[in-house]
């Protein structure tokens, strides 16, 4: 990218985000440069498929902090779009919206031919996430002398729009919404420059709620660990893996028969470049492993791009 | 997915072992400080931070009625001491130092920035202004005193 064309999208947000920045001090923005993490598909501020103790945007005591986002995701037969926002008080809470619209490819038209119902073809997903996180005690960044990592709490209420399928989940004992609940805990070993997040999330979503919520016969929370690792690189670049389980609930659904709906834990390989606090882009490798194995059966691995702009 | 998760354990067990290697073993050596360009070094990068620091409209108002000459040889000192170098920083505490301001964690991070372009200036590697940087940070408990 020409240079002129980077300055622009760093300038660019500065504008958008003057608005809030003029009610504050003049000394808006007090956080360091990628401490307020990326977007992640949920919506939250953390890596970019799990939510971090970091809050969105770079507010700190008394002031607001921001963040909008859009990521594409595509593997090899699916799609996913996603948008969202999240603003933060005092780098204490963090309220987060997202929404996720994923393109089910050569799911929707085999459902078609298995139902005899055309509805079915170029069948998309939705969903839509409002989140909201606290920071409960630490400083990930900070308080490098000592073990003490950034603790948040949080929760995701969940509402999928799954269109016809909305039927055929009801019949199989998901719910259409559902509420996410976690606990996360980030470091950055500064000496190092490696970061570490943990976060432990109890859940019910099949898919992350794109399939609904619970099944028959496997109805309760399920806690889920979720891990990032990342090394810096430079005080612009940041490059590291994620992993995240996830539920099995529809594992013994079998109408579209035995392991048709079996789900895999998630993983991704990932490099977020920040050339200011206003703009950040995020590429990544990921594995979604089997999604409906009994129609798709190959891993979908795949490209993921998300573009923030942050105050 | 087994394959996935156990080399994921294997990578995240390695980087808490690489920290925990890193807080622990740099005790008595003065290989930081050596790195900074020992006293001739950070005698520079003071003269320049300091010029950056009243350059900056956010760190001029705490910094242009200071005797200047003064806390450049303060920070140079604490610089060489918590680098491992053959200083040891007379004079108040950083509690004490910093009671007659009010400054928050904003203010802390924008000091961190323009010592972090300096270090940059005088071409002190990444790596090496975060080890500097990790000694530096938690002073934050002394020197943030408003919310």
């Amino acid at each position: 990218m020409p240079l002129h064309r980077l300055a622009l999208a760093c300038a660019l947000p500065l504008a958008v985000a003057a608005w809030p920045a003029a009610a504050q001090s003049s000394t808006h923005g007090g956080k360091l440069l990628l401490t307020g993490g990326v977007s992640s598909i949920d919506g939250a501020a953390g890596g970019g498929l799990t939510p971090w103790a970091l809050t969105g945007g770079y507010g700190t005591a008394g002031e607001f902090g921001g963040s909008a986002f859009a990521t594409r995701v595509k593997t090899r037969d699916y799609g996913l779009n996603d948008y969202g926002a999240a603003i933060a008080w005092g780098d204490r809470i963090e309220l987060s919206l997202a929404h996720q619209d994923f393109d089910t490819g050569p799911v929707g038209g085999a459902l078609a031919g298995a139902l005899g119902n055309p509805a079915f073809n170029d069948l998309r997903l939705k969903q839509d996430i409002v989140g909201l996180k606290l920071r409960v005690a630490g400083d990930a960044v900070l308080d490098s002398d000592t073990w003490m990592p950034q603790l948040a709490v949080g929760l995701q209420y969940k509402k999928a729009h799954s269109g016809p399928l909305a039927d055929v989940l009801a019949a199989f004992g998901a719910k259409d919404s559902g509420t996410d609940v976690y606990v996360s805990a980030t470091k950055l070993f500064l000496a190092q420059g490696i970061l570490v997040n943990a976060t432990l999330r109890a859940t019910k979503a099949n898919q992350n709620g794109l399939l609904g919520f619970g099944a028959t016969g496997h109805d309760g929370y399920r806690l889920q660990p979720e891990f990032s690792l990342a090394y810096l690189f430079s005080r612009t670049v940041a490059a590291g893996i994620e992993y995240r389980s996830k539920p099995d609930n529809l594992r013994d659904n079998t109408a579209l028969g035995a392991g048709a709906l079996d789900e895999d834990d998630w993983a991704d390989l990932f490099v977020a470049w920040a050339p200011c606090k206003n703009f950040s882009l995020t590429a990544a490798y990921v594995d979604l492993g089997k999604i409906v194995p009994g129609v798709v059966t190959r891993r979908q691995t795949g490209a993921y791009l998300s573009a923030q702009i942050a105050f | 997915m087994t394959r996935t998760l156990s080399c994921l354990a294997r990578t995240l067990l390695l980087g808490a072992a690489l920290a925990a290697g890193g807080a622990h073993a740099q005790a008595s050596d003065d290989a930081l400080y050596q790195q900074l360009g020992a006293q001739p070094g950070l005698v520079k990068l003071m003269d320049d931070f300091m010029l950056r620091l009243l350059a900056d409209p956010r760190m001029n108002p705490f910094f242009k009625d200071v005797d200047q000459a003064h806390v450049k040889a303060q920070l140079v000192a604490q610089f060489c001491q918590v680098s491992g170098g053959p200083c040891r920083l007379k004079g108040p505490d950083m509690k004490t130092a910093h009671a007659g301001m009010d400054i928050n964690k904003n203010n802390f991070n924008a000091l961190v920035e323009v010592l972090q372009q300096s270090m940059d200036a005088q071409g002190i590697p990444f790596t090496v202004q975060n080890r500097l940087l990790a000694k530096l940070a938690p002073m934050h408990r002394d020197i943030v005193n408003t919310p």
